[in-house]
């Protein structure tokens, strides 16, 4: 199964890595979204100090559905997924490897809108140990839950826009997760935010549980 | 000699509508056999099935041992089968491509570079983008990836298309060569002088069936080949009706 990952998240890599969709296209569009985002909640830096982690994770959030939609949409071209379905890859391999590859990109797109937030909205980074972990946790349970979902609708003609509708409620506990773990790191809101990174490990825990188990069988019916 | 495909009644479903209704085919090893019959006869599902990607849902259905009515997948690395798809990545290079293919089915890295050679595919084609390809290359691509995967059993959808003369006279040798290697071909072909050429047996195939066979086997006009005797099974020459639609 690890072999199978790893070939399979060499092959998602070097195929954004020659087309270039990541940087040319997904990391624009994300800090797009914090501009425009900035721009509707006004320039006062009050409000923008305390919305940048919110405004983050939502433009993570966007971004996954982005890099998700990609990921499948290789395989939907000129019959891909048979071709992976007949090269009898592990179901649980083909999913960590699109898993692992997704989230390098996101890990990437998440390091340009800090970079954004910092300098656009003057937000704090402290705590990085904190910040680091939960960015890890959030990065994998976001990849994982798009990867299982994005197989789910890979097959359907409405893929499009039945993804959206199946990941953003989903992935709701992520962002509310991660946006106050960030807050409590730079002292926003009282409390620790270590205890909202047990929600973050969960939720990658059992989606990462459910698409080794079931990735296999998801793609057969795609 | 060992059977490698034994269909029984075997019926597949594509959402409800059955595409494959009752075939019965035997295919036994080093055979080339060609799958004849109009379009939406059930050609590409018979290859599909075999392959494992499309389920038997009744019937028997055994292919190089694997019942594939309770494990399809389990027989996908042993099979290889050349569709209307390319299955390529356009994003990838053809190296990148045919590595992925091997690796993928568990094959060796060295086997690229010679097949790439086989097929022509050489200077700077290997570290071309696939999406720069005609679609007479592509389909050498995907010919290149087979020939390195070098299946036990080799399931081809309409070969000859997008091929020109030269590659169409390639792809042949290496269908007879794979069979010498002790390979089992399963082709469909509209490429009717050819594929009749390079075929030891035709089944028809109508209906999503095999329509048993109204009389016994008689002599078959091959372009080029003049009329042959049913029962000689020898590569490259037409030699049998199975079933006549």
């Amino acid at each position: 199964m690890w072999r199978d990952a790893l070939l399979v998240a060499g092959k998602d890599l070097r195929v954004e890595a020659r087309s270039r969709v990541t940087t040319n296209q997904v990391a624009p569009y994300a800090l797009i979204v914090l501009f425009v985002f900035g721009f509707a909640f006004d320039q006062d830096q009050y409000v923008l100090t305390h919305i940048g982690p919110g405004l983050f994770w939502v433009a993570v959030l966007l971004c996954t559905l982005l890099a998700v939609q990609r990921s499948f949409s290789l395989e939907a071209a000129d019959g891909a997924r048979d071709g992976l379905r007949l090269s009898g890859l592990d179901g649980g391999g083909i999913f960590l490897g699109k898993a692992a590859a997704i989230a390098a990109q996101l890990v990437a797109l998440e390091a340009v809108l800090a970079f954004g937030i910092v300098v656009l909205f003057g937000a704090h980074l402290a705590h990085p140990l904190l910040l680091l972990t939960t960015c890890a946790l959030a990065t994998v349970g976001l990849a994982a839950a798009g990867t299982v979902y994005g197989v789910m609708s890979a097959g359907l003609r409405v893929r499009e826009t039945l993804l959206p509708l199946l990941l953003l409620p989903v992935a709701a506990p992520i962002v509310l997760g991660a946006t106050q773990a960030w807050l409590a790191a730079v002292g926003l809101v009282t409390g620790s935010g270590w205890r909202w990174l047990t929600l973050l490990g969960a939720f990658a825990a059992m989606y990462l549980t459910i698409g080794v188990l079931a990735f296999g069988t998801l793609l057969e019916e795609a | 000699m060992d059977q490698v495909i034994r269909l029984r009644s075997a019926v597949a479903l594509v959402g409800r509508f059955p595409v494959l209704a009752g075939v019965d085919l035997d295919v036994f090893g080093t055979e080339i056999v060609l799958l004849q019959g109009a379009n939406g006869a059930g050609k590409t599902s018979i290859l599909r099935a075999c392959a494992g990607l499309l389920r038997v849902v009744a019937g028997e259905a055994c292919v190089l041992g694997v019942e594939l009515t309770e494990d399809p997948r389990a027989v996908r690395r042993r099979v290889g089968l050349l569709g209307h798809a390319t299955a390529l990545y356009d994003d990838l290079t053809v190296a990148d491509n045919v590595t992925f293919a091997v690796r993928a089915a568990g094959g060796e890295r060295s086997s690229v570079r010679p097949a790439l050679d086989r097929l022509g595919l050489t200077g700077r084609l290997p570290a071309t983008r696939v999406a720069s390809l005609s679609a007479g290359q592509r389909r050498r691509v995907s010919l290149a990836a087979l020939v390195a995967r070098d299946p036990e059993l080799w399931l081809l959808d309409e070969p000859h298309a997008g091929l020109d003369a030269e590659h169409r006279d390639l792809l042949d040798g290496l269908v007879r060569d794979a069979v010498v290697r002790g390979r089992t071909v399963v082709l469909a072909s509209h490429e009717h002088h050819r594929a009749h050429a390079l075929a030891g047996r035709i089944v028809t195939v109508a209906g999503g069936a095999t329509p048993p066979d109204p009389a016994p086997p008689g002599p078959l006009p091959v372009p080029g080949a003049g009329a042959v005797a049913a029962g000689a099974v020898a590569p490259g020459v037409a030699s049998e009706v199975t079933s006549v639609a």
